[in-house]
């Protein structure tokens, strides 16, 4: 383990002292998986009965599914056996400066344009004085629940508003929906819970003064957010600054329910370890993200940046339930290396009038693989239904790879469907051409690249969207002789 | 400003400048003519740093440097400006993002003070009535969509921002209609002056109607074959190319 992997995990596994505090037990189940396991994770979180069942439930099933082998993608055997489902965290050492921070750590850091208080925070530095966000949390916290929107950890909301978990919980992505999930259902640790009451408009973007805390995720996450009636939210997940990890496997969980007239928008940017420049090491990224617009005219879009992980197999999904309901996915997602992307989404039309956007752009670089995959299914009683999809890739060099399967069911005839796809390559003119005007070889490509990427940048949220472009150009770094 | 001493390049097993020396002096305008294949496209790209031709012999200097040694974004840092014979589009990419970024990256180097956006604004918007170019394009991807004129328009634009110490300008003419190649030439003759040098690549004589050389080398088979003054363009159009090479085959 590296210094920074070693660092990044300390400050991962610390107690984390600000925001969500969450019973952390100290010491750690065995490794392996049974119904024993399932057992004391549940009752180390003092969960319900109702949470124990479900649990179980989801566990009988999973051993009766296959891993799938039909994704574009390629990693050794998982023995599901050696991982540890509960670890609890454990205090190491943790460096007293930035001085004692692996500096390539650091240099990216820098790059990325992290506040040096963040930066601490991130390398695990003892922070304890350092960060000012301990007060801006909580100023926020409550805010919010002055209008009575409820955001804290999965764990709080079982704990807290175990009927509006009940309801909710599996409505979107259930219990048996797929290996991944299922393992997820029976073992998730922690993750977030939103809950925005009828007709509010949430004022701030969630969870950008907790994006430290956000970065602080757990193998198996698994996060649910419910707009009410007319409710609104945007909510960002992930973190630019590289978060180190060893766990290998990442298998998380994102279901999201928006009522009659209610929006959602979901941001992410995805940076975990990569692997190194020969591919060893990385995390295998295996998510489900799915939103349900049950209610009429609502609205759910998701937008990812997916820089990092050595393979992910992620398809964020819109079942366009109530009529006149809009699902939109804006994507961007990169390889270099030897990364493997398998990433697209599904865009299930089941009400009359319903409206579908997807948007992707794949860069590959190095020996990456990149793969779009991406389902629009149009269902009998979908009237009217539209959908118009883009899926552009753009390749670095002559070793990487793009994909596209773009699979279209339709069973309404009044539904109209547009796809337009397109592969590029950066051309040497092109980097040429800037150079003449003076932009370095490394700036030229990070130009083109964010050029290429603009339609998907524009619906980020601002702050997230300057970080993104420079995580872009980090993350392409070397990329081009 | 320039000085080119024997200079050869090739691009695979192929010679196509075959020992080229010119000065050309601060101030000066200079025009390249000849005909196709004779080597004018790739003197301008050898000289702007393009890759896809190696040097094999000679030297280039340039304000006193080597500037076989330099990189193209650092030759571009120092003045040299090259307005290209076929622009390229970047998508996603604005023109005015591009040249601030360009103009930047030079007065950084510099130790100057890079430009706010406003500040670079109205630079733009100054120079962009120079070339009578259309502010809505300034802010389109680069060359995304554009008319042959407008994209050679566009690089003078870029060159009138840039405000290079030496521009070299790759058939510029080409491809141009009367009234746009009178704005480009507008273009040219308001960046003439005593602190710069200019030297145009054109096939066709009709460019230097409107631009005016000082000094015009005619360019054959990699060499350049003959120089004289204004009079020897008109003498070219006159009697065609073909009276270059017969006069070399009789030589």
């Amino acid at each position: 383990m590296s210094t920074s992997t070693k660092t990044i995990q300390d400050l991962t596994e610390q107690e984390y002292k600000y925001g969500f505090v969450t019973d952390i037990e100290a010491e750690t189940i065995p490794r392996g998986l049974n119904e024993e396991i399932i057992h004391l994770i549940s009752e180390k979180k003092h969960e319900p009965e109702f949470m124990l069942e479900w649990r179980l439930k989801a566990y009988r099933h999973w051993l009766t599914m296959k891993e799938p082998t039909w994704h574009n993608v390629h990693y050794p055997p998982i023995d599901y056996q050696a991982i540890f489902y509960y670890s609890a965290p454990k205090m190491k050492k943790a460096p007293k400066s930035l001085e004692e921070v692996d500096p390539e750590l650091l240099k990216t850091y820098e790059k990325l344009g992290i506040p040096l208080a963040e930066q601490k925070l991130l390398a695990g530095v003892a922070v304890d004085a350092v960060f000012d966000s301990v007060s801006v949390a909580t100023t926020f916290k409550e805010k919010l629940a002055e209008l009575g929107i409820i955001f804290c950890s999965f764990s709080e909301a079982v704990l807290n508003h175990p009927e509006l978990v009940r309801k909710y919980l599996g409505s979107v992505v259930p219990y048996s929906d797929n290996f991944f999930a299922t393992l997820n259902s029976a073992v998730f640790s922690d993750g977030s819970f939103a809950y925005i009451p009828k007709g509010v408009r949430c004022p701030m973007e969630l969870s950008t003064y907790f994006r430290i805390n956000a970065a602080e995720t757990g193998q198996f996450e698994r996060t649910l957010i419910i707009a009410e009636e007319g409710a609104s939210v945007s909510y960002l997940e992930g973190c630019t600054a590289p978060i180190r990890d060893t766990n290998q496997l990442h298998a998380a969980v994102v279901e999201l329910v928006a009522l009659n007239n209610a929006t959602i928008k979901y941001s992410t940017v995805q940076n975990w370890y990569p692997g190194d420049r020969e591919g060893k090491g990385g995390i295998y990224n295996f998510v489900t993200k799915r939103g349900r617009c049950l209610g009429v005219n609502s609205k759910i879009s998701w937008t990812q940046v997916e820089t990092g992980s050595a393979i992910t197999w992620k398809y964020p999904s819109c079942i366009l339930q109530g009529d006149n309901s809009v699902g939109e996915f804006y994507s961007v997602a990169v390889t270099n290396n030897y990364q493997q992307a398998d990433t697209g989404t599904k865009m299930i039309h089941i009400g009359k009038n319903t409206r579908s956007t997807i948007v992707t752009k794949g860069i590959s670089a190095g020996h990456g693989q990149n793969t779009y995959r991406g389902l629009v299914k149009i269902l009998k009683g979908a009237a009217n239904a539209r959908n118009y999809s883009q899926c552009d890739s753009l390749l670095i060099g002559d070793k990487c790879g793009a994909h596209t399967f773009p699979y279209i069911e339709v069973k309404n005839s009044t539904s109209r469907l547009e796809h337009e796809a397109s592969t590029s390559k950066i051309g040497e003119d092109q980097i040429f051409y800037c150079r003449q005007r003076g932009i370095s070889t490394e700036d030229a490509v990070n130009l083109i690249v964010n050029g290429f990427c603009k339609e998907v940048f524009r619906e980020l949220p601002m702050e997230f969207a300057v970080e993104a472009q420079k995580l872009l150009g980090v993350s392409l770094e070397g990329s081009v002789g | 400003m320039l000085e080119i001493k024997n200079l050869r390049a090739k691009v695979g097993d192929r010679e196509i400048l075959k020992g080229i020396s010119l000065t050309v002096k601060t101030g000066e305008v200079h025009a390249i003519m000849g005909p196709n294949g004779s080597g004018k496209s790739t003197l301008a790209q050898v000289l702007a740093g393009r890759d896809t031709y190696e040097v094999t012999g000679g030297e280039a200097t340039y304000q006193g440097k080597d500037l076989l040694e330099m990189a193209p974004e650092e030759r571009a840092r120092q003045g040299l400006f090259m307005a290209f014979q076929y622009p390229v589009e970047i998508p996603g990419v604005s023109t005015m993002y591009l040249l601030r970024a360009g103009l930047n990256a030079a007065r950084k180097q510099q130790g100057l003070e890079e430009l706010d956006a406003m500040d670079f604004l109205s630079l733009v918007k100054e120079q962009a009535k120079l070339v009578e170019m259309d502010e809505s394009l300034m802010n389109r991807s680069v060359n995304e969509g554009f008319s042959g004129g407008e994209k050679k328009r566009n690089e003078i634009f870029q060159m009138a921002v840039l405000q290079p110490k030496l521009a070299i300008l790759d058939e510029t003419d080409s491809g141009l209609d009367i009234d746009a190649l009178r704005i480009v030439a507008n273009g040219v003759n308001r960046l003439r002056g005593p602190d710069r040098a200019i030297i145009v690549v054109t096939h066709y004589q009709r460019l230097l109607n409107y631009i005016v050389p000082d000094r015009v080398h005619v360019l054959y088979e990699g060499r350049i074959v003959k120089s004289g003054g204004k009079e020897l363009a008109l003498e070219l159009e006159d009697k065609g190319y073909s009276w270059i090479e017969e006069k070399l085959a009789r030589a």
